[in-house]
């Protein structure tokens, strides 16, 4: 038996766990983007997944680097990545959903983002000085994003009957994941009081705002059910996490410790 | 006492021109300087270190960047140098030397707009084509070959462009 290939024992200290929650929201949309890479309906779309894409993994690298150094046990952004089981990962429900048609992958992508530019301008002041500097390059990115995926919820809802038709199925599909940005447990709740995390249920009245605006501009509609799905923050995954990751850890449980 | 700092101001002056001289591979008529990517030299008892900044969070050349510097400064008789990547404050296209914009456009570029700042969610902006120079010019792609930058198109040449994003 080869040990290498067994999952990770992880300290969940909280700020530990506060960040691999973030690393691990930037790894798995960064890689449901990678899944578009020669797929995408355009070569111009093409390019603009899989740079999204990259932007995530370069956040998720630098947030894994810092769970690793705060955490102090030898690890690294590697071992988090390839080394834990799904019960370990600790992403946002919304982030692990499949692709889907184009529709649902850029709506999945407009509300993350619109969340993702709030909260991360919101962590520049952070005390934590590793977060606010992760957040100072994460802002921009995401604002990127925001303005991308924006364009393409108008495109969609106010194109033809069939683009709407999907785009409004996408938003039915993925607005109960959205409340799952919005919560704190008690672990984040210490973050917030000494500064170093920002309260998230604070930025949803911003993020309602512009989600609504571009919505109503895209001619679409939000559902008025607001009952929302959790669990990913503490592990509870859909089946779908798990089928990302064993193609996402193939090579590291097969060939442990391989090394380019 | 006064040599030792003296010998100090020498290396650093050292490994800053020859780490300056480092291009970057994706777009090789700019150096790691003209980027702004460059951000500090600092020796201590002999040994010495270079800060970098990424560009953009998941810019895949700063692992070649980084090599790159150690073998130039190796070259120059530096032994043992160390690179190390610094995220703040965050990198911004302001730092780019007005030698490297010009660099850029004679590429084929065109360099970013003047001050970054926050775009507004539907933005317009006014490239001018690095070819003809005319501001009669759309966006193809927001995204382009690499991170940093966007695919354009001249309406009065009708040629296609890349454009430096401003960040």
């Amino acid at each position: 038996m080869n040990m290498a290939a067994a999952s990770i024992q992880v300290s969940e200290t909280p700020l530990v766990l506060y960040v691999l929650r973030r690393a691990d929201d930037a790894l798995i949309l960064g890689h449901r983007l990678s899944e578009w890479c020669g797929h995408a309906p355009m070569l111009e779309e093409d390019m603009a997944l899989a740079n999204m894409g990259l932007d995530l993994l370069g956040q998720a690298r630098e947030l894994y680097s810092y769970a690793a150094q705060v955490e102090d046990s030898g690890k690294d952004e590697d071992t988090f990545a390839y080394l834990r089981d799904v019960r370990q990962y600790r992403n946002l429900l919304l982030v692990e959903r499949p692709n889907g048609d184009f529709a649902q992958t850029m709506m999945r992508q407009f509300f993350y983002a619109s969340f993702a530019d709030l909260y991360w301008r919101a962590m520049m002041t952070s005390r934590d000085m590793t977060l606010a500097a992760i957040a100072a390059k994460s802002e921009k990115e995401s604002a990127y994003h925001l303005r991308h995926s924006s364009e393409w919820m108008v495109r969609l809802g106010d194109g033809t009957d069939e683009s709407h038709r999907r785009a409004q199925v996408a938003i039915d599909e993925l607005w109960a994941y959205t409340g799952e940005m919005f919560a704190v447990d008690d672990s984040e709740r210490g973050l917030i009081d000494a500064g170093i995390a920002v309260d998230p249920a604070g930025l949803r009245p911003r993020w309602l705002g512009t989600v609504s605006r571009v919505l109503r501009e895209a001619t679409l509609t939000l559902p008025s059910n607001d009952w929302m799905q959790q669990g990913g923050r503490s592990g509870m995954h859909s089946e779908h996490l798990g089928h990302l990751l064993s193609e996402l850890q193939s090579l590291q449980r097969t060939f442990p410790g391989a090394t380019w | 006492m006064v040599a030792a700092i003296q010998n100090d101001a020498d290396l650093r002056q050292r490994a800053w021109d020859a780490a300056a001289e480092v291009v970057d591979p994706e777009i090789p008529v700019l150096t790691i300087a003209d980027l702004g990517v460059l951000r500090d030299v600092t020796v201590h008892d002999g040994c010495v270190e270079v800060a970098i900044t990424p560009t953009y969070s998941g810019c895949p050349a700063m692992n070649m960047i980084a090599l790159e510097i150690e073998l130039a400064l190796q070259r120059r008789g530096i032994s043992d140098p160390r690179v190390r990547t610094v995220l703040s404050p965050a990198w911004t296209t302001d730092w780019m030397s007005e030698d490297g914009r010009r660099k850029l456009k004679e590429y084929g570029i065109a360099p970013p707009l003047a001050a970054s700042g926050r775009r507004a969610l539907f933005g317009e902006l006014a490239v001018a084509c690095p070819q003809c120079g005319s501001s009669d010019t759309e966006v193809l792609s927001e995204f382009g070959s690499t991170s940093c930058k966007a695919l354009w198109r001249c309406k009065s040449c009708r040629e296609p462009f890349d454009y430096f994003k401003c960040h």
